[in-house]
Order: C-alpha cells, then sequence, then structure tokens
C-alpha cells in the first residue's frame, strides 16, 4: 500500500536506490487494479502482460544505469492515445475492436524514457463531457465521496478514468487531454494537480481528435513537480504534427525554486459571477492570500470577453468534431453495421446512428450545422473572431502580470443523479477552463481546499504561451503555501 | 477564333469555362509519405494518414508546393505568400477522412493567364483565376463482387493542382488548345506528366451559350473528360443540347453533367438542388502555409524555357510562322526533334518537313512523334540531301515513304533507287531537246508568246527524267532554249 502512495518522484528516487523493483512497483498497481477497478471503472483495459514485460525491462535498464527520465515508473493512458496493438476505443462503441498499429508520440516518448504502461483508462466519449458520464464504457466512480455519503461521484471529465486512477493510487501519473478544460476540472474533482500545457507543445499525433485546433495532452499528478517531471518527457517538436511547436522544452523540474517574490499575480474580476459558490470563493481568496504571503504582487486584471467563451467554444469544438469524426463511417475500422440491403448511406447511417452516444451525436450536429451554407460567418467565423478577441484578453493582461490565478471549476464533483434536461448546464463545467483553451494557453490545476462535504476544490494558474515554467513555479509555490493534504477516504 | 452555332433564331455563342486537375509531379502525396507510383497493386501506396486512421495527422509536402508555385509562374500569375487549406466535407467510400484537403478561399496562386496559338496565326488570351493544391480521392471497384464495392487508396491524397480557368473560351477549338497548351506549361516545368490516359490530367468543363455578346448562360458543368478529343465532342455535343432546348422553349437547369465518351453525349449526373454543403472550413490540423519572396524568386531563376518564350525564338531566330512555331512548341518532344534538326539543317525547311510531312504519316500511322519510325537523325539525313541538291523536294516525299516502308535511311534509298538528282546539264539539255522536238507546235506556240506553256515544258522534262532532274537547272536551261 504504501508504494503506491508514493509521488513519481518518490518512486524514481526509490528505483534508483534499489529499494523497490519496477516489477515490484507495477505488480502492486495492477493487484490493486484489479481489485479495485471492477467497481471504479477507471481502466478500459488492463495491460498487465505488457506492464510486467515494460518493467522487467526496466529493471535490466535500472541495474545497468541505462534507465530514462521516470524508467520503471507505472503509467495510466487516456483510451484517446493510440497504442500499438493495444484497444483504442476513446471510449465509443464506433472503435470496437480497434488496435492501432502505430503508437502516438507522447506515448512514445513515455516508453522511451522508460514508462511502464498499466492500461487504458476510461474517459467520455471522444473526450466530449465533464463528467465521464458519457463513455460507452459506463461512468467512472470519484474516489472521493461526500462526507457521511456512500454515493458515488462522478470524478469529472473527459480524463475521468485519468484523475480517478491517480486520486485513488492506481497510478502515480496518467495522461490525459484537454480541449476545454478535461484534464483540469477532473483534476479538481479528485483533489489532485493536472496541466495543459500550450497548444503546440505536445504532439497530437496518434491521439484521436476531437478539436484539433484545441486538444492537447497533458499529464495528471499527484504533485506539481510531478508534473514538471512528466512535461519533460511529453514535450518536444513532432514532425508528425504540423500544429507542434518548434521551440526548445527546457528543464521544468529545475525550474521548480518556490521563490516567487516580485511576481505579478492577475486575478479576473470576470471569474467572480454573481452566484458563485462561497466556498469557491473562499477558496480562491486563500489562494490570493498564500501568493501574496509568498512575496507575489497581486494585481486585478479584467478579461472582458471572459462571458462569450464558452459559446464561442460551443461553436469552434463541435464544428470541428464534426468533420474529425466523419471518418468513422464504418468502412476502414470499429463497427460497422450494414442492414439487409441496404447501400453505402444505409451503412453510414446506421453505423454512426448505434456507434455513437448521445453528446457525441450532439456536438456533431451542432459542428455540422455551425459549417453549413448561410450559417456559417453568423456562428464559425463570428466564433473564430470572438476567439481572438478572447486571446487578445489575456495577451493584453500578461503584459501587466506573470501569472492568473482562478477557481479551476464553479462546483465540486457532482453526483451520478446529476442529470440536467438542459446540456447547457453541464458545459458550464468549463466556464473557468475553456477561455485558456481557445487562447491556446498553459493552464494547471491544483488543489485548493476541501469544501464542507469534505470534497477537493481546485485553483487553476494560467500561464503565459510556452511559459511553463513560470507558471509550474507559482504552482509549486502555491501548493507548498497551501500545504493539502487530503485523500479520499 | 470564336464558333457561333447556327439556330434557328439565329447565332449563338458558346461560353467556356475549364477546371483542369493535374497530377503533380512527386514521389510522395500531398500530406503523407505514401508513395504516388503508378500501376502498383490496389492499396500498396497508402499510409495510415491516408487511410484516414484515427489520431492521423497530414504534413504537407514541400515539393506539392514547389511544383504548384513553378506552375503559377509559368502562366504569369500572382504567388499568394499566404495560403490556406480548407477541409471540403463529404462522404464517400473513397474518401477516407469524410473531407479532402484543398484550398478555397486563400489559394496559393491567384489570376493568370494562358496564351493560345490559333491556326490563323492569332494568339488568344485565356484568364486562369486560380490554382489550388488538394487532394485527389481514392477509387471504387464495382466490377469485382455484384454485392460490394471494392476501394484502393493508392490515389488518395494524391497531389492535384486545380487550374480554374475564366470563361474566356468561344468554341470547342479554343477549349482544346487551351488545355493542349496548359499541358505543354506543366510538361515543359515538370509539374505534371500531362498523362491524360492514366488520369495525371482531366478537367471539367462549364459550358453555356447565349446571344453573342448578350447575357451569360445558365452553365452546366460537364465532368472528368479525359482527353482532348473527348473535351471538344463534349463541348460541342453540349452547346448544341442546350441551343436546342433554349430554341424549343425550353430553360437550362444548372447540373452537373458526364459525358459518355462511347455515346459521345453528355447526361445528367445531378442538378443544383442535390449540389452538396461542403462545410469548408479551415484545416485546423494544418497552419496557414507561408512562402517567401525569395523562394518564389528562386523558383522563377529555376524555370526553364517555357512554350512562349520558345516560339518566340523559333519566330525571331528561325523566321518560322506563328502557328508552326506553336504547333512545334506546343509538346516538348516535338521540340526536342525539331531542335535536333534545326542544330544541321536550315530551320525553315526542317519545319516544314516536320510539321507537314512527317506529322502526316504519324497521323496516318496513329503514333506519337515518341514512337516515330523515323528519328530526328533519320529526318535530318534527307533533309541533308535536299540541301545539297542531291534531290528534289518532290522525290524526297517518295523517298521518305520509303524510309518509313524499310526504315533504310534517305542516302540508301537514293543510292539504291537511282534517285540521285541531274545536274548535269549535258544531261538535262538532251531531255529538253527530246520534248521539243517532240512538240514542235507547242514551241511554236510558245515563241509566240504564250508564256504560260512554260509550265508545260518544265512538266514533261521533269516527267521524262524520272523526276530527278534539277528543276532549278531545268528552269534555266530550258529558257535559254526556248528563246
Amino acid at each position: 500500500m504504501t508504494l503506491r502512495t508514493l509521488t513519481l518522484s518518490a518512486m524514481r528516487d526509490g528505483l534508483l536506490k534499489k529499494e523497490f523493483s519496477a516489477t515490484e512497483l507495477a505488480g502492486a498497481h495492477l493487484d490493486a487494479i484489479e481489485k479495485i477497478n471492477p467497481d471504479m471503472n477507471a481502466f478500459i483495459t488492463i495491460t498487465r502482460d505488457k506492464a510486467m514485460d515494460m518493467a522487467k525491462n526496466s529493471d535490466a535498464k535500472l541495474a545497468k544505469g541505462q534507465g530514462g527520465l521516470i524508467e520503471g515508473i507505472p503509467v495510466g493512458v487516456k483510451d484517446l492515445f493510440c497504442t500499438k496493438d493495444v484497444l483504442t476505443t476513446a471510449a465509443s462503441h464506433i472503435l470496437d475492436g480497434f488496435k492501432p498499429q502505430y503508437e502516438s508520440t507522447v506515448t512514445t516518448n513515455i516508453w522511451n524514457q522508460g514508462g511502464v504502461m498499466l492500461g487504458k483508462l476510461n474517459l467520455d466519449e471522444f473526450a466530449m463531457g465533464s463528467s465521464n458520464m458519457t463513455s460507452h464504457y459506463g461512468p467512472v466512480k470519484n474516489p472521493w465521496k461526500k462526507k457521511g455519503s456512500d454515493a458515488p461521484l462522478v470524478p469529472g471529465g473527459s480524463s475521468g478514468g485519468s484523475a480517478a486512477a491517480v486520486a485513488a493510487d492506481l497510478c502515480p501519473i496518467a495522461l490525459g487531454t484537454d480541449t476545454g478544460g478535461s484534464i483540469r476540472q477532473p483534476a479538481s474533482f479528485c483533489g489532485i494537480v493536472g496541466i495543459k500545457p500550450t497548444y503546440g507543445r505536445c504532439s497530437r499525433y496518434g491521439i484521436v481528435a476531437f478539436a484539433s485546433s484545441l486538444d492537447q495532452a497533458g499529464p495528471i499528478t499527484r504533485n506539481v513537480r510531478d508534473s514538471a517531471i512528466m512535461l519533460n518527457v511529453m514535450c518536444g517538436h513532432d514532425a508528425k504534427d504540423s500544429t507542434s511547436a518548434p521551440i526548445a522544452v527546457p528543464d521544468f523540474e529545475a525550474a521548480l525554486t518556490g521563490n516567487i517574490k516580485g511576481k505579478k499575480i492577475g486575478i479576473p474580476k470576470e471569474y467572480r459571477p454573481d452566484g458563485i459558490d462561497p466556498e469557491i470563493n473562499a477558496m480562491w481568496d486563500n489562494g490570493i492570500k498564500l501568493l501574496k504571503e509568498a512575496g507575489a504582487e497581486i494585481i486585478d486584471i479584467s478579461l472582458p470577453h471572459t462571458k462569450y467563451a464558452l459559446a464561442t467554444y460551443y461553436i469552434v469544438a463541435p464544428a470541428e468534431c464534426s468533420s474529425n469524426l466523419a471518418r468513422y463511417d464504418g468502412v476502414r475500422f470499429g463497427l460497422r453495421v450494414m442492414p439487409e440491403k441496404g447501400n453505402l448511406n444505409d451503412m453510414y447511417e446506421a453505423t454512426r446512428a448505434a456507434g455513437f452516444g448521445h453528446e457525441v451525436k450532439r456536438r456533431i450536429m451542432i459542428g455540422t450545422y455551425v459549417l453549413s451554407a448561410g450559417y456559417y460567418d453568423a456562428y464559425y467565423k463570428k466564433a473564430q473572431r470572438v476567439r481572438w478577441l478572447i486571446a487578445n484578453d489575456f495577451n493584453e493582461a500578461f503584459k501587466k502580470v506573470d501569472a492568473i490565478l482562478t477557481p479551476t471549476a464553479p462546483s465540486a464533483a457532482f453526483g451520478f443523479d446529476y442529470k440536467p434536461s438542459d446540456p447547457v448546464e453541464m458545459y458550464l463545467n468549463d466556464v473557468f477552463t475553456v477561455p485558456t483553451s481557445l487562447a491556446g494557453l498553459p493552464g494547471i490545476s491544483l488543489p485548493g481546499a476541501l469544501n464542507k462535504d469534505g470534497l477537493p476544490l481546485g485553483l487553476q494558474l494560467i500561464g503565459k504561451a510556452f511559459d511553463e515554467e513560470g507558471l509550474l513555479n507559482v504552482a509549486y509555490a502555491l501548493e507548498q503555501a497551501i500545504g493539502f493534504k487530503g485523500k479520499p477516504v | 477564333m470564336s464558333q457561333m452555332i447556327k439556330g434557328n433564331t439565329g447565332d449563338w455563342e458558346i461560353v467556356i469555362g475549364l477546371e483542369v486537375h493535374a497530377q503533380v509531379t512527386s514521389n510522395s502525396k500531398l500530406f503523407s509519405g505514401a508513395s504516388t507510383l503508378f500501376g502498383n497493386e490496389p492499396n500498396a501506396n497508402v499510409s495510415f494518414v491516408d487511410a484516414g486512421m484515427p489520431g492521423m495527422l497530414p504534413v504537407i509536402n514541400a515539393r506539392a508546393i514547389e511544383q504548384a508555385v513553378k506552375t503559377g509562374l509559368a502562366i504569369n500569375a500572382q504567388i499568394n505568400l499566404k495560403s490556406v487549406f480548407d477541409r471540403k466535407n463529404y462522404f464517400y467510400a473513397d474518401l477516407p477522412q469524410g473531407y479532402q484537403i484543398s484550398q478555397f478561399l486563400d489559394p496559393i496562386v491567384g489570376k493568370g493567364e494562358v496564351l493560345l496559338d490559333m491556326p490563323d496565326g492569332s494568339v488568344k488570351r485565356v484568364g486562369v483565376t486560380r490554382i489550388h493544391l488538394e487532394q485527389d480521392a481514392g477509387k471504387s471497384l464495382h466490377e469485382y463482387n455484384p454485392k460490394f464495392s471494392y476501394i484502393d487508396l493508392n490515389r488518395a491524397g494524391v497531389t492535384l493542382m486545380e487550374i480554374v480557368s475564366e470563361p474566356d473560351m468561344r468554341s470547342a477549338d479554343e477549349a482544346a488548345a487551351y488545355l493542349k497548351k496548359l499541358r505543354a506549361i506543366v510538361r515543359y516545368i515538370g509539374a505534371c506528366d500531362g498523362d491524360m490516359e492514366k488520369g495525371s490530367m482531366r478537367c471539367d468543363a462549364n459550358v453555356s451559350v447565349r446571344k453573342p455578346g448578350g447575357e451569360l448562360g445558365t452553365r452546366c458543368e460537364i465532368k472528368n473528360v479525359n482527353s482532348v478529343r473527348f473535351l471538344h465532342k463534349a463541348i460541342e455535343y453540349e452547346a448544341m443540347r442546350q441551343v436546342e432546348i433554349i430554341e424549343s422553349g425550353g430553360k437550362i437547369d444548372q447540373q452537373t453533367r458526364l459525358f459518355d465518351s462511347a455515346k459521345g453525349e453528355t447526361r445528367t449526373m445531378r442538378s443544383k438542388e442535390d449540389a452538396h454543403d461542403y462545410r469548408y472550413f479551415p484545416d485546423p490540423d494544418l497552419l496557414p502555409l507561408e512562402i517567401t519572396q525569395d523562394y518564389v524568386d528562386a523558383l522563377k531563376k529555376s524555370l526553364p524555357e517555357l512554350p512562349d518564350q520558345r516560339k518566340q525564338r523559333y519566330m525571331e531566330k528561325f523566321g518560322l510562322s506563328a502557328y508552326d512555331a506553336g504547333v512545334i512548341v506546343g509538346e516538348q518532344e516535338y521540340a526536342q526533334y525539331y531542335e535536333q534538326l534545326a542544330a544541321k539543317h536550315d530551320p525553315k525547311l526542317a519545319a516544314n518537313w516536320m510539321t507537314g510531312e512527317l506529322f502526316g504519316r504519324l497521323n496516318k500511322l496513329g503514333v506519337d512523334i515518341t514512337e516515330s519510325p523515323i528519328s530526328a537523325d533519320a529526318l535530318g539525313g534527307l533533309l541533308g540531301l535536299i540541301e545539297d541538291n542531291t534531290i528534289s523536294g518532290k522525290i524526297a516525299k517518295d523517298v521518305l515513304d520509303l524510309m518509313f516502308e524499310t526504315g533504310k535511311s534517305a542516302s540508301a534509298i537514293v543510292e539504291e533507287k537511282g534517285l540521285r538528282q541531274v545536274t548535269d546539264t549535258g544531261a538535262i539539255e538532251k531531255v529538253i531537246d527530246e520534248v521539243m522536238a517532240g512538240n514542235p507546235d507547242k514551241v511554236a506556240e510558245y515563241r509566240s508568246g504564250k508564256d504560260k506553256l512554260f509550265g508545260f515544258f518544265v512538266g514533261q522534262v521533269m516527267k521524262l527524267s524520272g523526276g530527278k532532274a534539277n528543276p532549278a537547272a531545268v528552269n534555266d536551261l530550258l529558257k535559254k532554249k526556248l528563246s
């Protein structure tokens, strides 16, 4: 049990000192997964044999002193990353039986640095959701519960399996992807750390696409240091992704000095809407106070176009998704439903009707609508303009500040029984994370406090483009100051 | 040269615009590293990107950009330093991604022009609206199984340039000339092999008719025409069809039509109401394509001599007529053949013999110049014999026929058949004496002023000499003797 509660950096040190082996580490995690997962449902696929092979290989390398940055460390992979010869589902029925013949760049980087793959983690179907409820493989249970209640709570989404698995000590680190908050919101709901790096930092090659101009991979970890270590493993320019940035990757862990004296932290007034949960407000205020005490200068800022962010996001992301998901047609891979005496169009319709869930269909339809002739200018084109205005808000703000502090999500984790009749209510979960995504900026969520129900609430720090170093260091200082020790019971 | 259709209500003018799809010469596809080799096994040239596998991303092929820019430069077009790739969304089994990556609002090449050499020696200017890069689709194979279609993705993702003309052409001849000229240009610069049989070049023709100078009529688009001959036929048929409809009181529906080459007619493929909404939007997997002026300038410097430049050179340096020069530069192989001839022989003589006698005989055989049984050297041998007066031009035509028949060289045939021209004045005089002696009445008539008879004497002398007498010598001697 103690092995599994270690942070990535502690595991790394223990392995180097030969306090335990990679095989023992993998075994301990796999045993726990096999015990806990049937109830929690965080993993869609458990790759025990592969994990044990990789761990043995890591032990051999460690014995020769040839280990990579995370040699022998168990990793859970969001099932949106294509993994060679391992079932890859995107939590969708339509990818039934799909085993890619290729490996994503990010997971390739992880295996090259010694990561040990435990399995593939549950998510909202095609990463579309904020609760993990849209998965074809069923919802994931958040390891946290309200004080005195046994009712299951959602882990957030879309990287719900990733966040739940890390919070439940089923893996020390997990890969997530974030399109509008899909790393940060579940990290907030599960009381752990998750960072979405700048758009272009990680290659998107081999990640099942949802919204290409927003999708970005990132790690979900127990603390800020582990996120820094993981970013060094994951990031880097990739010629196979034209949107990947040809920018050198600094040593992120080395940037964690904890010294933020004189750093300017912006507090956007637009993130304190009427009716905001007072506990969230209080957590935010506490974060502000702690940063000030650590020597940072607090500056009130305005991001005036914030109120349009959600509407903009729900035009841009569905538009891209409607096109990205056209390839799931039953012709070459995954599910095929062939109606009797049907023609090609009948096959498309039957396959896609059976293969996609409600939320995915809703977004494909919204996306198709906003791109259609006669509506393109009013929706897609206008949304692109507003997106630019939102990005410009941040550009202006970052002339005055080094980082921005906000809450990560407007609430704590909610119950499985929360089923709003209006889908927009669910979309409101991303209200604080979506603007950062639209602007392509890095954002990190770290635990800020427990609410009166004993559930974690997250704080979000937003950084300048490609300044993950500065962002991580502020997050590190804040993490030390908060001293969050919460664990799910 | 506009060519009117005579209808019952008067003349009709045809208005034609062409969209030419040219497959860009490159070893790999527009956005993937898969091979573009023609004739491979079905689905041998397919990468994960081409197959639209989840998570796969397009990466632009620099070679394709280079070829499009060169083509733009070769038609004096504006090169756009920033262009954008868009997705054109539609479902079809041979389109794995469910969208084609193309350029919609911001193409890489803007306005340019193509100059056509018409048979009367005039030059017709046809505007080019734009050139954009796009992916080809795969191929559906319906012939293998009655119940299923098979898909071959070898072509999927191959680079096409779509060259869109203004509606500047007024006859099927002009459209054919435009397609030929464009083909010559892209072949000169190596941007496309121009092989229409392999589908490397094909075109869509937008055809409408109107009263001369009147408002533009409703157009129909004839899809996927894959030869110059078919283009000509399709336009003529389509224009007639439209005139007949309008003259019988009907209206033209804006349609997409197919040309049936077996029946020589066009038929409806889909009407405007069935037109797809392609939902174009910028491809978020690709950043806008930016190139520098330096890059464009360097490509400009690297361009070879283009057909129009070469035509100008032939006219100025060799004194060829505009039309002959246009014909010769119209195909790279013609020009190569011609350059070999003109290097050693009288360029005008060479042009005449090549475009007249050689082309006539090749046409009859139905073979291309690349398959010509008479090499440039062999034809040069014949020209040499004309130039040094060994044989006359008339005999040379017979010799050329024999060269085609036997494959022997001109000099061998001339020796063998004893066709060497008689320049020995004594021998010619003897023949003249014979002719004069046999036609005393005609001699008298000529001497009494009937000059026109001179031709008769020349003909008789040539006939009697078996055509071998040197015509110039015959002229000189006849004049002397008859005076």
